[in-house]
């Protein structure tokens, strides 16, 4: 592989670093509170409300059911709206974060689900309140699912980023499809493969050990 | 909040179970009246009126599916009933918001069957979890974790996690956590149901204990007499969400009224002994006699002058006596000879004489 390629395998694999961790963070952040919502306001919950359960599931179903090479294309006013520009790294973390916030939502909500609902009552015979709820029951004894199900999301975000190189984005994945394919540099083709193998094993790695550090439960 | 002194050993004056406000000691602990609760067409609870005194300790009794789970939530506002009044202390908590409910769950402890604990948090950190909802700081809230502990014989578990513990140390981590707010009132919803015969033995001891030695009400639901039997000051049997029967304990165990009562106490009563029982007749050379007693001169050498006082030909079958709470309370079986046909009306005469309850329970042939 010549010092140019090399190069420009660096660049990609900084970008795909950056586009993946920056809409994972925005999804955590925006997914957890909508997970929370939903599993409060079912039926049973601690704030329960029909209207907002059944208005927030049919909103992150919508979004979920747009596949993603459309959601990109779709989402482009938005992007230059915020971002100023359709192209390159930044706005790709865009698209990328507004679909995982809702699949994160939905895998942190199941984890929110298993919660035993016997420690929730406990936490009300004590006298809390539903933040109380929130913040002593709900997240600290869902944390490793919600930790399991961010690592998850990742690895989900670093295939999708490729796809986010379609539209310009940059990373591995446009690296690989200019170069490696359109180019028939195989060279190139095998070491993105190589790069995205660790980088998946490390971040699956990372999560996992958390998890571990985080669970408590028997 | 007043009396957050933390001492070593547990002080009984900051528990306000014991040193009640002047007037207080007329005001029960607890008073439902007319309390019905539905769900769909099953009435859990159905008119239901029930007194808990303070500084006793309340058995509710029933089969599964009786409404004793439905009534302990009603206590703290868990559940909400469909109509009646709930007073806590004197105050009706039926209709109040669930924010006006929470000051009054925090001096209400509860303990539970599957103990309830946070996995996430240490055994201190759960029983700090109170105090932390009401607002204490970290340095009190510790310290009066830390005395809780010790007061359950876990001191030296602060900093484990629950998984680590057994069950019967999850349910001392629990009692712990219901008691670090100091409440005056303590339930328990069937505490010991999910434990082996030995540790629920010495989680009911520290029930009584913590009963006797801070002054706390406790209402305790379950579906083991021996439970009511081993602690409990009174007992109330509840039946398709009523109150069928409603005493002192060896009172009622003495003389349970209702079928469902006397079917209840069957494996913690003396009971006929099954050879005898599948062969009563209505006619027979032996007629079989059940007796119940309760006389404090029991333990005296009473027990011992009945025997001797019946005739030779009168066979004691089975029984003995039990002590419920220091009460003597003998229950046991005799036969009788049918001839002469005096001596069965002159047994029974007797044993009515000096107050015991005499049940005719059939005849069998011999030999017995």
């Amino acid at each position: 592989m010549s010092p140019v390629l090399f190069n420009l395998l660096l660049q990609s694999i900084w970008e795909t670093v950056v586009m993946t961790l920056a809409s994972g963070v925005i999804s955590f952040v925006a997914g957890l509170p909508l997970a929370l919502i939903l599993v409060a306001t079912d039926r049973g919950g601690i704030a329960e409300n029909f209207l907002v359960n059944r208005a927030l599931g049919w909103v992150i179903n919508g979004f979920r059911s747009v596949p993603f090479i459309i959601l990109l294309v779709a989402l482009i006013p938005l992007t230059r709206l915020l971002v100023g520009t359709s192209l390159g790294t930044a706005a790709a973390i865009v698209p990328l974060a507004i679909a995982a916030a809702p699949y994160y939502a939905r895998v942190a909500e199941v984890s929110l689900r298993e919660v035993d609902p016997g420690l929730i009552e406990a936490a009300r015979a004590m006298g809390g309140n539903r933040w109380t709820i929130v913040r002593e029951v709900l997240v600290p004894e869902a944390l490793p699912g919600i930790v399991a199900g961010f690592t998850v999301t990742l690895v989900t975000l670093v295939g999708a980023s490729a796809m986010a190189g379609a539209i310009g984005a940059g990373g591995l994945g446009d690296l690989a499809i200019r170069y490696g394919y359109q180019r028939f540099e195989t060279g190139v083709m095998i070491a993105v493969v190589a790069v995205l193998i660790v980088l998946v094993s490390g971040i699956q790695w990372l999560g996992d050990r958390l998890v571990a550090r985080l669970d408590h439960r028997a | 909040m007043t009396g957050r002194n933390v001492t070593s050993q547990p002080s009984a004056t900051a528990f306000a179970a014991v040193d009640p406000a002047p007037g207080a000691l007329e005001t029960p602990v607890v008073a439902l009246s007319g309390v019905s609760r539905s769900f769909g067409p099953t009435r859990a609870l159905d008119d239901l009126s029930l007194t808990v005194r303070r500084g006793e300790i309340l058995g509710i009794i029933g089969r599964s599916g009786a409404g004793k789970s439905t009534l302990i939530r009603c206590l703290n506002g868990l559940e909400r009933p469909d109509s009646g009044r709930i007073e806590i202390e004197g105050r009706n908590i039926v209709g109040l918001s669930e924010s006006e409910l929470q000051p009054i769950r925090r001096k209400i402890g509860m303990i539970f069957q599957h103990f309830n604990l946070m996995s996430a948090k240490t055994v201190v950190d759960n029983v700090a979890l109170p105090l932390k909802i009401a607002g204490w700081s970290k340095a009190e809230r510790r310290a009066r974790a830390l005395e809780l502990l010790d007061l359950v014989g876990l001191s030296d578990k602060a900093g484990a996690y629950p998984s680590a513990l057994s069950g019967g140390q999850k349910q001392r981590v629990g009692i712990a956590r219901a008691l670090s707010a100091r409440p005056a009132l303590l339930l328990s919803d069937e505490a010991t149901s999910a434990l082996d015969p030995e540790t629920t033995r010495a989680i009911l001891t520290l029930l009584k204990d913590i009963n006797r030695k801070l002054g706390v009400t406790v209402v305790l639901i379950t579906h083991e007499m021996e439970v009511v039997r081993t602690i409990g000051d009174r007992v109330a049997v509840l039946e398709a969400g009523r109150i069928v029967e409603e005493g002192e304990v060896w009172h009622v165990f003495s003389d349970p009224k209702t079928e469902l009562t006397q079917s209840l106490l069957s494996g913690v009563r003396p009971q006929l002994p099954a050879h005898v029982a599948s062969r009563l007749a209505t006619d027979g050379q032996e007629v079989v006699l059940g007796v119940d007693l309760t006389d404090p001169a029991l333990g005296d050498g009473l027990f011992v002058d009945i025997l001797d006082h019946l005739p030779a030909t009168v066979h004691f079958l089975h029984g003995g006596i039990d002590h419920i709470h220091d009460q003597p309370v003998a229950r046991f079986f005799l036969t009788v000879p049918r001839e002469p046909a005096a001596l069965v009306e002159d047994v029974t005469t007797y044993l009515r004489s000096i107050n015991a309850r005499v049940e005719v329970l059939g005849h069998v042939s011999r030999p017995v």
